[in-house]
């Protein structure tokens, strides 16, 4: 009895993570397509070389960051094809996800910039501990970037 | 004060060098931040709880290193870099550092 509750609870929370987190995941993706298209005019490099550029009035910092964590079904999942190896593939939209909303908060940060020279992406992994139950698992994402303001 | 992950201030010339300064902070999760982050670990995405805590302690550290650079006279800090790394379970430690020099 007690052994067929424990399943029925892992049951559950493998379909609220499947149903509720496909939906978010979706809803998400929408949201950074509409985003990524209002900073599409403005250049984001990962070079710091601003010789060539010479009408620079102001110069200043953009951080954003993001915690992303991955929904029970895909973490299973992954738990599974770890006996097999090879690639995971449940864990690269988390990745790209929190990339891609982290790189939007840096630009949001400095929304009137005019480009973003000296990008860096750096990613951490929170909070993680193999082997013990109930942890909190995420990846920390940060992006920092030198936001410039042209002369006009 | 002006801050850039750059070698440079773009528009503006370097005249002094103060060396190296930095700012850390170390942090631990709040205990109903963690309740929270653990419910929504079911269902994946963002964790608003753990993102604050980790921006604030960022400012903070970043407050830090700006606080030590204008105790030296410096009115900007270039090619500033972030690193996390966590120090006990359950709790990270942020530092931030940078050159600080002078601007004209």
């Amino acid at each position: 009895m007690e052994a067929l509750i424990q399943i029925g609870i892992v049951a559950v929370l493998v379909c609220l993570g499947f149903f509720i987190g496909r939906i978010a995941e979706k809803r998400h993706y929408a949201s950074i397509h509409a985003r990524e298209k209002e900073y599409i005019q403005k250049p984001t490099m990962n070079w710091d070389n601003v010789e060539n550029i010479d009408d620079i009035s102001q110069a200043q910092l953009a951080v954003g960051s993001v915690v992303i964590s991955l929904d029970y079904y895909k973490r299973i999942l992954a738990g599974f094809k770890m006996f097999f190896g090879g690639e995971l593939r449940s864990y690269a939209p988390l990745l790209d996800r929190g990339r891609r909303e982290a790189i939007l908060r840096m630009k949001e940060s400095c929304p009137n910039a005019d480009a973003y020279v000296n990008c860096r992406v750096e990613s951490s992994a929170i909070a993680k501990t193999l082997g013990k139950k109930n942890t909190v698992g995420g990846v920390e994402v940060l992006v920092y970037a030198t936001a410039l303001y042209y002369r006009k | 004060m002006i801050i850039t992950n750059l070698e440079t201030v773009p528009g503006k010339t370097i005249v002094e060098h103060y060396g190296l300064v930095s700012g850390s902070t170390v942090r631990a999760k709040h205990i109903g931040k963690d309740l929270m982050a653990g419910l929504k670990n079911i269902v994946g995405g963002e964790l608003t709880g753990y993102t604050e805590l980790l921006s604030e302690a960022r400012d903070e550290s970043m407050k830090r290193m700006t606080a030590q650079a204008e105790e030296l006279g410096a009115n900007a800090i270039v090619n500033v870099r972030f690193s996390t790394s966590s120090v006990a379970q359950g709790a990270a430690e942020l530092y931030t550092y940078g050159t600080a020099v002078k601007i004209e």
